[in-house]
């Protein structure tokens, strides 16, 4: 590398005949999405966090089939043993989708080449769903075929207690907690500091909003429309009342929409080091 | 080899081919007043005007912290200005409907995903201006990146690795424009040599070349045009010649004590060196009747030149330097 450094191969500058030729068009959109895409699984951690999906939904099936009574192979169970791993695992790409640039520095590659950082973000986040709704699908072919070979070594007949509605709500609720990540890869631009704060929000912020919640009334009465947290689990039961769809608006108005907003305004004027 | 080569002018000639003369000088890179200021009343960039014209290597240059890579940050949209202007061909940078296909870019080698392979870096860059995949290839032997070494992630690179990649991603797009910020930085000699004959033909072929360093000889030996920056402000800007010219003349006599003597009784502005030479502003002409006048041997009288740069550096940046004055 250090001496055999002389080529004979020469780097033309485009002239104005040939520029004018090729008629540069502005950049698509869908090519944008497409190379995001491929970043999220470009790099080897980035390759395991997506494999992650793969390999923690089989082991949660196979956990099931191993440890769980026969009366308790339906697949509600299959799903909500797949489900958990994929919540965590959805916004952690959310998060690493946008901090990578920073964290990483690779943003001044990105945003060189395409100068309109809302355009960049706009393509994570169309290919960060597009992962979150592909994995909640391949969950539901692992969870499809636990129940089928559950139940068939137990011997009984397939439940399944899963409808078409359900489901959707559930790729609705993965996906609203993977664009939470999304939103504070944004807000807070460092990998480290984002997923901390994502574990303080999901695992030490409920216990105490439900302390809180347990002690004063006020709050009790408020909960619904101000804990996103709260907010969300009817989805993964699968019954949303109308007022549980507002209860949902208003909080992720709160805790998504808000913060995103102005993480969006921070970083379409910050620099990019 | 200067940008009037008949290979240079036979590349060039198309280029003004059916296009309006406005449209041709604007072929180049135009800063106007360019003011960067950050909370606390810091300005980092203050009042920055300059070109970088068509089929030449013009120069940025500057100490540390003088404000070049902000300036260049700027240019690109990555940093937004709180005034003025930078336009390439007379449109901003935001405004190329795919800036990766009219300027190449390379502000920091090492900004780059470490898990990622070179290869994998130039592809990204590939796939996002839309050029076809076989550019990749050609982009790695250009910059003499084996396969072996296209297929390491980023992480084991040498920093000279890394700049070798940076360049190549710059070239992907088939610019007309490029802007590097210390390419040269952790080249060896034969990769600086590499890189300068690159953007040298580069330049000669219609190409419009800015790129800053604080190794003074680097861009001594590869500019056409200099820009000199330091704490914020434009200090000095011109063809390298008529800034050389300007530069003075360094005598040195077997008496350097009794020449200095001689010259300031003269009346010229000097600056005597602990290495026995003497440095003035003054015609070696000048310089020469002083000697005679005196009966002094002189030992060496030239224009300044290789050392000339650097003296021209220190001083005009001489207020602005963290080390004080250095001279």
């Amino acid at each position: 590398m250090s001496t055999t450094v002389l080529t004979t191969a020469r780097p033309e500058p485009a002239t104005s005949e040939e520029r004018s030729r090729r008629a540069v068009g502005r950049i698509p959109l869908s090519r944008i999405v497409g190379v995001e895409l491929r970043k999220m699984f470009d790099t080897r951690s980035g390759f395991w966090l997506m494999a992650s999906i793969v390999i923690t939904s089989v082991l949660a099936t196979a956990a099931i089939i191993v440890f769980a009574p026969d009366d308790q192979l339906t697949f509600d169970n299959f799903a909500a043993a797949i489900g958990a791993p994929m919540t965590v695992i959805l916004p952690m790409i959310g998060i690493l989708a946008v901090t990578s640039e920073w964290s990483q520095r690779s943003g001044l590659t990105t945003f060189t080449l395409v100068p309109h950082r809302g355009r960049v973000l706009g393509a994570k986040l169309l290919a960060a769903i597009t992962v979150g709704v592909v994995a909640m699908f391949i969950a539901l072919g692992v969870g499809t075929l636990g129940t089928l070979v559950g139940s068939a070594i137990a011997g009984v007949d397939p439940v399944w207690n899963v409808s078409a509605m359900h489901f959707t709500l559930i790729v609705l609720g993965s996906v609203l907690g993977m664009l939470f990540g999304f939103m504070l890869g944004l807000v807070i631009r460092n990998s480290a500091g984002a997923i901390v704060t994502y574990f303080v929000y999901t695992l030490v912020l409920p216990p105490l909003l439900g302390l809180l919640a347990a002690n004063q009334r006020w709050f009790a009465d408020l909960q619904p429309s101000v804990d996103y947290n709260f907010a969300q689990r009817p989805l993964f039961d699968g019954n949303v009342s109308s007022q549980q769809w507002q209860h949902l608006a208003v909080a992720g108005a709160l805790w998504f929409l808000l913060p995103m907003a102005v993480g969006l305004r921070i970083v379409r004027r910050a620099e990019v080091k | 080899m200067g940008s009037g080569s008949p290979q240079g002018q036979a590349r060039v000639a198309p280029r003004c081919v059916g296009r309006s003369i406005a449209a041709t000088m604007l072929s180049m890179i135009t800063v106007e007043s360019l003011t960067k200021t950050y909370g606390r009343g810091m300005t980092a960039v203050d009042d920055v005007s300059f070109t970088a014209a068509t089929g030449r290597v013009t120069g940025f240059l500057g100490p540390n912290g003088a404000g070049k890579s902000t300036t260049m940050r700027i240019m690109v949209g990555l940093t937004p200005a709180t005034s003025g202007t930078a336009t390439v061909d007379g449109r901003r940078f935001t405004d190329l409907p795919n800036p990766g296909r009219d300027v190449g870019v390379l502000l920091d080698a090492s900004a780059q995903h470490a898990g990622r392979t070179g290869r994998e870096i130039l592809t990204l860059a590939q796939r996002t201006m839309g050029l076809p995949r076989t550019r990749v290839q050609e982009m790695l032997d250009l910059v003499s990146l084996t396969e072996d070494e296209a297929d390491r992630r980023v992480r084991n690179y040498s920093l000279g690795m890394r700049q070798r990649l940076g360049i190549g991603a710059a070239l992907l797009g088939d610019p007309h424009v490029l802007i590097l910020d210390e390419p040269a930085n952790g080249l060896d000699p034969a990769g600086i040599r590499w890189m300068r004959d690159l953007l040298r033909g580069y330049a000669d072929r219609g190409g419009t070349v800015l790129l800053s360093s604080h190794l003074l000889h680097e861009i001594e030996v590869i500019a056409d045009d200099l820009v000199v920056i330091g704490k914020g402000r434009i200090v000095a800007r011109g063809t390298k010649a008529d800034l050389l010219a300007a530069a003075g003349t360094v005598v040195r006599a077997r008496d350097s004590v009794a020449l200095a003597a001689a010259m300031e009784g003269a009346g010229l502005k000097i600056t005597a060196h602990a290495d026995g030479s003497v440095h003035t502003d003054a015609s070696s002409d000048r310089v020469g009747e002083i000697a005679l006048a005196r009966g002094l041997v002189l030992t060496e009288l030239r224009a300044a030149d290789g050392a000339g740069l650097e003296e021209m550096f220190l001083e005009l940046t001489a207020d602005t330097q963290r080390e004080g004055v250095a001279a």
